[in-house]
């Protein structure tokens, strides 16, 4: 979906660069970057480091940074179109469970015009644009990070470190742990529900699904407004 | 940080967190946090408020709590394998660009 953003902006001395975050690595993300016949750098991160690093809790984030390697605008929801599952209608032959889900998607806030809008106006005129934010409201805008969240990017490492080595059982009660103890990172839920399930239904190996867990916040919160 | 050993080395921790042992304390740049030991890793982290968590002969060390994650706006470092080489991506290689760094998934 980026490539094509890409391919406009290139021209005016702009880059993307992606970050897959998948604990199954190149297997997993490598498919999707070979069929985006991707030319910008398409990066792997199988331990979910953004999410330390840049306080990301959810997919798809993207974080402004200028040719000084100044951040103008930390993590927030980055659309560049709007997805096709958000028009997807309910159809009569879909079983209960998908119909919920179609409808629950219906109400994510994802408004992929206003960030393109705002991104190609920062490209047009850089520090100038008025969606470049000032270093303290950067900064201001910047999540937060609790006891409880450093303790879950802990666990995460470890859990996604097991997984790799083959040792399910032991992954997935870190997996748990880091979802308890950061239920609103939905990196961590999700990467684990997708191994149990890959449409991140309910198991018996964790307490949360997709499903459940978006109705508990409300769809609408599932990604936050943006403000640009 | 995940050391695969239950008992690290103060080298290796120091070389993969920043900090270091000082006269002053535990120091990462300017900024120094008391300290009067043991000098282990596991001591060093948690003068330094960062969770640890044991698990199977390993040791995670998880982050320092914090207001804000970004605490400048100096985009943090990040070097990353590139899916299709393999190779170690540098994000500070783009300076000079303007870049949009976007975390997405497969899942």
């Amino acid at each position: 979906m980026w490539q094509a953003v890409r391919d406009e902006l290139a021209p005016f001395g702009f880059e993307i660069v992606t970050v897959a975050l998948d604990t199954g690595g190149v297997a997993a993300a490598g498919p999707w970057v070979e069929r985006a016949n991707a030319t910008h750098p398409s990066l792997i991160d199988i331990a979910h480091t953004l999410d330390e690093v840049y306080g990301i809790v959810n997919v798809p984030s993207g974080v402004w940074i200028d040719e000084r390697g100044s951040i103008l605008r930390p993590p927030e929801t980055a659309y560049p179109r709007r997805p096709g599952f958000l028009d997807r209608d309910v159809r009569a032959d879909d079983p209960p469970h998908v119909r919920e889900r179609v409808l629950a998607v219906k109400n994510l806030r994802i408004d992929a015009d206003s960030y393109m809008h705002a991104l190609r106006d920062w490209v047009q005129h850089g520090a100038n644009s008025r969606y470049a934010l000032s270093p303290d409201e950067v900064v201001r805008r910047s999540r937060g990070r609790t006891r409880d969240d450093a303790e879950a990017a802990a666990h995460f490492e470890v859990a996604q470190y097991l997984y790799l080595r083959g040792d399910t059982d032991a992954a997935v009660e870190h997996f748990r742990q880091a979802h308890r103890l950061q239920p609103d990172n939905w990196t961590y839920k999700r990467q684990a529900w997708s191994f149990a399930d890959p449409t991140q239904g309910p198991t018996l190996l964790y307490d949360g699904d997709w499903l459940s867990d978006v109705q508990k916040i409300g769809a609408e919160n599932y990604y936050p407004a943006l403000d640009m | 940080m995940l050391f695969t050993e239950s008992h690290p080395s103060v080298l290796d921790f120091e070389l993969r967190s920043g900090w270091h042992v000082e006269a002053r304390g535990l120091c990462h740049g300017d900024i120094c946090v008391p300290f009067t030991g043991p000098t282990d890793a596991r001591s060093m982290a948690t003068a330094l408020g960062m969770p640890v968590v044991e698990a199977d002969g390993m040791l995670a060390i998880g982050p320092r709590s914090t207001d804000h994650v970004l605490a400048s706006i100096q985009a943090p470092l990040l070097t990353l394998p590139d899916v299709r080489t393999g190779q170690a991506f540098e994000l500070t290689s783009l300076r000079g660009k303007k870049v949009l760094l976007l975390a997405w998934a497969s899942w």
